[in-house]
């Protein structure tokens, strides 16, 4: 099963290989992180999308709260949550399926970033579910690249994550 | 005043109470070295940095305080990883210093570097890389403070040479600020509660102690506990010492050396009580089979070793040094139903007094030839009750777990959880050098030996008058075990083919050595060893295909043991 957790951690050096090392050591797969400072500049928050039966996770929240610099663990696997994934991806615009790559990008809201006489680069956010199914219509059209950042999670309602409480 | 900071290490030691440290100069530890002449602290100069870190271990074991190591950059702090990974696995709380590059070298492949930070990670509770002078005292302040709280572990500070150099005002932090690490020490008294009522209702409890125990000192509280409620206690390798052996109470060790009757104790009860233990594969064998008519308590200080191998009824997250006493005082209050408890488990006693009567812990003496386990039946009747004991790693540790009754605590020290051979010499150094009144045994084989063998140089040199009991069978002997029983005795380079003659290797290096050939010799040679002033091989030429037994075979269940050859 996927699970998504938020984890607050120090914003300092060698974190990062510290929690993705505690992956590695023990057999758990991270399926995607991302990380970046918050707005107390002195935490950094990561998300990671780990797959695994509830033992599992219980065991990756309880070795990550082990972690000097872990500052808070929030899984909301069973949470009421909000996610986006950003994704660029560079396809193949030859004259027959120019137009088709605009309706296409129009569809799912993406921008066009760059434009060349045989490419369009676009940028879209969305669910991951949603990101697939982009992917998906434009494969066809000639996929040349594509990065994604891997989602990101907030909460719905009023209450914020933000240190320790 | 301004100081160095080799000089603010020094001084952060002496505050936190290190009186003696272990060590090895080098290239990036040499300003550390030179303030180390103008410092009251003791050094020791082991002659391996692996070494260093299992004596400074040791100390640890011993006293209960933190065990500190230093070693110099590169070679000399990758020694050290298997001590560092040893201390870990057993939760021995430490601080090893190593030297690093300067900081402007760091990454460039310079001379002596090696990441220390990045090969140590798994194997430290913590780590730190100090970047800057002004932060050394705080950080040392976390690492001493992090060492020993919660579940304790060791932890290394990385020190690079022009840090060393550069200078700062010195000012030891009081406290400590650690946002992330909020070790828990209070149980909840719900679940304490619960706790109680289970054992109130159970009619077969058995309790499992592990190395907890030892960590937090709690020996008083649990033979009260123990006594209390009437249940036989099992104890693990790490927990040998803190409840005494020959107590009526005590059924020894469990697992796959362990006893027929702690084995069948466990397989057959209906409330396991488990305290500071984490179910090691070693303990649980087969884990369908572990316990299955248990409900199962487990409390431990540590939230990921709850659940994390088999299921649990009641996990109490907690100190032993809170849990117990508060477990003793909630059972004072319930005085008559713990009476009824005591009643009604009168059959489970008898039955375990059964077991221990049908397959006690024997074997079979020979007239001429040494057996092993003799030697360390006599050498617990004829030492000193509160001798400690070190053992290397093999058949020689599982006999000694066996048949050397432990009584009082921290007397036992032995790497349980890596396995580390090598261990025992310069564990035997570090406890002689916190005790150097007491009698300190290392209990060896032949071939754990020769994996420290050195340190005879270092025992010699500061005069520590260890005992080295050497059951020499001329074999990898557990490992020949294992290929005898499982591989079809094709014994492939267990054969140590080589005879060493130990009594010239001690006195290569100034220390006395003995040798006995035959049992009748055997009493007699450990009293003059014993006996004997300054550091003594007594090696014993042991029959050489002697088994560990009885022996749970790997992938098998606690009840099916193999009781003999």
């Amino acid at each position: 099963m996927k699970h998504t957790i938020t984890v607050l951690v120090e914003n300092e050096f060698g974190v990062l290989p510290r929690v993705s090392g505690l992956f590695s050591g023990r057999g758990f797969n991270i399926d995607s992180l991302s990380v970046a400072p918050t707005l107390d500049p002195s935490i950094s928050r990561m998300t990671i999308v780990t797959t695994g039966d509830q033992k599992i996770l219980e065991q990756i929240s309880k070795q990550l709260n082990k972690l000097i610099d872990v500052i808070k663990v929030i899984d909301f696997t069973n949470q009421n949550y909000i996610e986006r994934e950003m994704l660029m991806v560079k396809v193949s615009a030859e004259a027959e399926s120019r137009a088709e790559v605009l309706r296409v990008a129009d569809i799912f809201r993406a921008q066009v970033v760059d434009v060349t006489p045989r490419s369009y680069s676009l940028e879209v956010t969305g669910t991951p579910e949603k990101l697939d199914a982009f992917v998906e219509l434009l494969r066809p059209l000639g996929l040349k690249e594509l990065v994604r950042s891997g989602p990101i999670v907030i909460g719905r309602g009023p209450k914020a994550w933000r240190s320790v409480d | 005043m301004k100081k160095t900071g080799s000089q603010i290490l020094l001084e952060c030691l002496r505050l936190e109470g290190v009186e003696t440290v272990f060590g090895y100069p080098g290239g990036t530890v040499i300003n550390i070295y030179d303030d180390l002449m103008d410092s009251p602290i003791t050094h020791v100069l082991n002659r391996h940095e692996q070494a260093a870190v299992h004596a400074a271990d040791a100390y640890s074991r011993v006293t209960g305080k933190v065990g500190v190591a230093i070693a110099t950059s590169g070679p000399g702090a990758t020694n050290t990883v298997t001590g560092i990974a040893t201390a870990y696995m057993d939760s021995i709380p430490m601080v090893i210093i190593s030297g690093q590059v300067p900081t402007p070298l760091i990454g460039n492949d310079a001379f002596q570097e090696a990441d220390m930070i990045g090969i140590t990670r798994p194997v430290t509770k913590h780590n730190y890389l100090v970047r800057d002078v002004k932060d050394l005292a705080r950080i040392m302040k976390q690492a001493f403070y992090i060492a020993r709280t919660g579940r304790p572990g060791p932890v290394l500070v990385d020190l690079p040479k022009d840090v060393q150099m550069d200078s700062a005002i010195f000012d030891y932090p009081e406290t400590v600020e650690l946002r992330g690490y909020k070790p828990t020490v209070s149980a909840n008294p719900r679940q304490l509660n619960k706790a109680i009522s289970m054992i109130l209702a159970a009619r077969k409890p058995v309790i499992y102690v592990g190395g907890g125990a030892t960590l937090a000192d709690v020996s008083d509280d649990l033979l009260t506990f123990a006594e209390t409620i009437q249940a036989p206690v099992t104890t693990t390798l790490m927990a040998m010492a803190s409840f005494p052996q020959t107590h009526e109470l005590s059924v020894g060790m469990l697992g796959m050396h362990g006893t027929f009757y702690a084995n069948m104790a466990v397989t057959e009860s209906d409330l396991l009580i488990t305290l500071g233990a984490r179910f090691d594969d070693r303990v649980t064998g087969k884990i369908a089979t572990f316990a299955p008519h248990a409900k199962i308590i487990h409390v431990d200080v540590d939230p990921t070793s709850i659940k994390k191998n088999v299921r649990v009824d009641l996990p109490l997250v907690g100190m032993l040094q809170d849990v117990l006493p508060r477990l003793n005082e909630g059972l004072l209050k319930h005085a008559d139903e713990v009476q009824e408890v005591v009643a009604a488990t009168v059959g489970w006693r008898e039955q375990i007094v059964k077991w221990k009567e049908q397959h006690p812990m024997a074997y079979k003496q020979t007239k001429s030839t040494i057996k092993p386990q003799y030697v360390i039946e006599k050498l617990r009747e004829l030492c000193d009750e509160d001798a400690i004991v070190a053992t290397e790693v093999g058949q020689h540790q599982m006999w000694t777990a066996q048949f050397f009754d432990f009584i009082k605590p921290r007397t036992f020290v032995t790497s349980g959880g890596l396995g580390t051979m090598g261990f025992g010499l310069p564990a035997a150094l570090g406890a002689q050098a916190a005790f150097p009144e007491r009698q300190v045994i290392d209990i060896s084989g032949d071939g754990s030996f020769q994996m420290n063998s050195q340190e005879l140089a270092t025992l010699v040199q500061y005069r520590l008058p260890v005992k080295i009991v050497i059951l020499n069978n001329n074999f990898l002997g557990m490992v020949r075990q294992w290929q005898q029983l499982f591989f079809d005795k094709r014994y492939s380079q267990t054969c140590m083919e080589l005879p060493i003659d130990f009594v010239k290797l001690a006195e290569a290096y100034g220390a006395t050595g003995m040798r006995a050939t035959k049992t009748e010799e055997v009493e007699e040679m450990i009293k003059k060893g014993l006996a004997t002033p300054g550091p003594v091989i007594m090696e014993f030429k042991v029959a050489r295909e002697e088994n560990v037994l009885p022996m749970v075979p790997a992938g098998a269940g606690l009840n099916e043991m193999v009781l003999a050859s």
